[in-house]
């Protein structure tokens, strides 16, 4: 049951070499134009590939990180937030804990990153933080959680490499062609008038079409891999609800990321880019839409792969998400006992307030809370060795 | 040689590459197994430790529930004695420990001070963590003992678990009863 979710990416792989394909095809018409040679095509196009993959096996995870502002926190800083994460951990039965990090920013969205289960981090931002209870932070973190077990981190950075590489290389071809591509053409020796001309319109059509196949392969490979998640999210949790809701606030939420952009948008839980009341058009988009994965969840009898199967059917009317391998005759019932603790849950102003302190303990400033009730934060810039509450006027030692 | 001695000499190479690859997922999934109980291990000793921090945190506030947090108290002392014991026994009285605790969660709901502490809901949440974990960490050795086992008596891995003596696995199962019931609260 858990390992048979490789068998899937079969299809992924093929999607994969489909995009490999293009860049071949492109590399070698780009040679055939420019050099008489299409060898040397294919060796610039395979040069930029294999540097753009290296930079992203082994620096992806912290250019992403990086980019995104994300602090790395510990148990001490967020228990809750560890003690999720590790309990989606021991329940998708990964061997190491995955780093923790938060973006301090209002949007709701959370990520995945890094090449292998052993150097995995999970990212979420405090917007998330601070808006989800438990059940639907654990239902968020399973997704992310099984993104990195079933290797879709590694797979969707690969596919964002070629696909940058097809990107960079239609763009530069398509604009030697226009503007300096058929004079340097008509000086050379050979210059055949017709076929030359053929050549020219079958390069420029397939330097314009190649960009766009490669996207739709990888919004496909992408979406694919979101519905997996979703299913797998469901079974690590044994309660579907718990991601449906929290899909459900994160679809009413109008802030878009300011940290993200096209080149990382299939690594979080939605699409950071999608207009609000608009279920992005099925082809164009890295996610499926919010409300199907929503109804899909919502369908589930059990909480197996089966029934997310038998779920995204009904929703569908037809179709499969899951391969027949992975869809072992087993019965998986939803949890209905909330697991013990309601005694100890959060609300959501307290919860705001806990992400704040986290946030602001991240920036290096100390905390000190006044016995008026007032909380002063003192920068780590800050010199003097008291401090007066400005509430109610109490002078406190600094550290 | 004659073909047939080269056609002999395939034939027992595809067979020894056949049984190592048999039996070196056996292994894999034996250790997987031997790994989540280790893990499940972890977590109910865990357990065990928040409990007198437990008892002593809330004892203040609750003075009339004397008999609720004793009875926390003695399911401690035996889960911890059956923590050497077989699945099944172990199971049981780990089973009678979260019965024992739901029913003091459910009393807490009683006493606003004590939810307002900050202490009692850090403990808190470590508690339901805890809990949390441990029945994951039972799903996933229930599920890596179902895979390790059907691969023991399906055909033909089945032949190399009898040839090396790989025994199945015994699942965690607590008491549905007792986990799933809602716990009684009695008012004096």
């Amino acid at each position: 049951m858990w390992e048979q979710i490789r068998s899937n990416q079969t299809r992924s792989v093929v999607l994969t070499i489909g995009m490999g394909v293009l860049l071949v095809l492109i590399g070698y018409f780009l040679g055939l134009y420019f050099f008489n040679n299409a060898i040397a095509g294919l060796g610039i196009a395979l040069l930029v590939w294999v540097i753009l993959s290296l930079i992203a096996y082994f620096q992806g995870d912290s250019i992403l990180l990086g980019m995104s502002g994300a602090k790395k926190i510990t148990a001490d800083d967020h228990p809750r937030l560890y003690n999720v994460v590790e309990e989606m951990k021991i329940a998708s039965g990964l061997e190491k804990m995955p780093d923790i990090y938060i973006i301090d920013d209002p949007a709701l969205n959370a990520f995945a990153t890094g090449r292998d289960a052993n150097k995995a981090s999970v990212a979420i931002t405090s917007g998330l933080l601070q808006k989800l209870n438990r059940d639907e932070l654990q239902g968020v973190i399973g997704h992310e959680v099984s993104h990195i077990k079933n290797r879709d981190v590694l797979l969707m950075a690969m596919c964002g490499v070629l696909l940058g590489t097809i990107v960079i290389l239609a763009w530069y071809g398509s604009r030697f062609l226009f503007f300096s591509g058929a004079g340097s053409r008509r000086g050379s020796s050979r210059g055949g008038g017709q076929g030359q001309i053929i050549i020219l319109i079958v390069a420029l059509v397939f330097l314009i079409l190649a960009p766009i196949f490669a996207q739709l392969i990888y919004f496909a490979i992408s979406r694919k891999r979101e519905y997996l998640a979703d299913a797998s999210s469901a079974l690590y949790t044994r309660y579907p609800e718990g991601l449906a809701s929290a899909l459900e606030k994160l679809a009413a939420s109008t802030d878009q990321l300011r940290t993200a952009n096209q080149a990382t948008a299939p690594m979080y839980i939605i699409n950071p880019f999608r207009k609000r009341g608009l279920s992005a058009s099925d082809l164009s988009s890295t996610h499926p839409p919010i409300s199907e994965r929503i109804r899909i969840l919502r369908a589930m009898a059990g909480a197996s792969f089966g029934d997310y199967d038998r779920a995204y059917r009904d929703v569908h009317r037809g179709g499969a998400v899951i391969p027949a391998a992975s869809l072992a005759a087993v019965v998986v019932p939803i949890r209905t006992v909330k697991l013990e603790g309601e005694a100890g849950e959060l609300n959501e102003v307290q919860r705001a307030r806990e992400t704040s302190d986290v946030m602001w303990r991240l920036h290096n400033y100390s905390t000190i809370t006044c016995e008026c009730g007032a909380k002063l934060r003192v920068p780590p810039n800050f010199r003097q060795s008291q401090i007066t509450c400005p509430h109610c006027g109490r002078t406190h030692q600094v550290r | 040689m004659p073909t047939a001695a080269w056609v002999v000499i395939g034939i027992v190479v595809v067979l020894a590459i056949i049984l190592w690859v048999l039996y070196n997922g056996l292994v894999r999934l034996r250790n997987q197994v031997k790994n989540a109980w280790a893990q499940i291990d972890v977590q109910l000793k865990r357990r065990h430790d928040l409990i007198p921090n437990l008892v002593e945190t809330t004892k203040g506030y609750m003075k009339y529930e004397r008999e609720t947090l004793e009875a926390v108290t003695k399911a401690r002392t035996v889960a911890q004695q059956a923590s050497s014991a077989g699945a099944a026994e172990r199971a049981k009285a780990e089973g009678e420990l979260s019965s024992a605790l739901s029913r003091l969660l459910a009393v807490v709901e009683r006493y606003p001070d004590l939810k307002a502490n900050q202490d009692f809901l850090a403990l808190m949440e470590q508690l339901t963590s805890t809990e949390n974990k441990i029945a994951f960490s039972r799903q996933f050795y229930n599920d890596s003992v179902l895979k390790y086992n059907n691969q023991t008596q399906m055909v033909p891995s089945n032949i190399v678990a009898s040839m090396f003596g790989f025994k199945t696995g015994e699942f965690f199962e607590v008491t549905v009863a007792a986990e799933r019931e809602a716990p009684k609260v009695s008012f004096p």
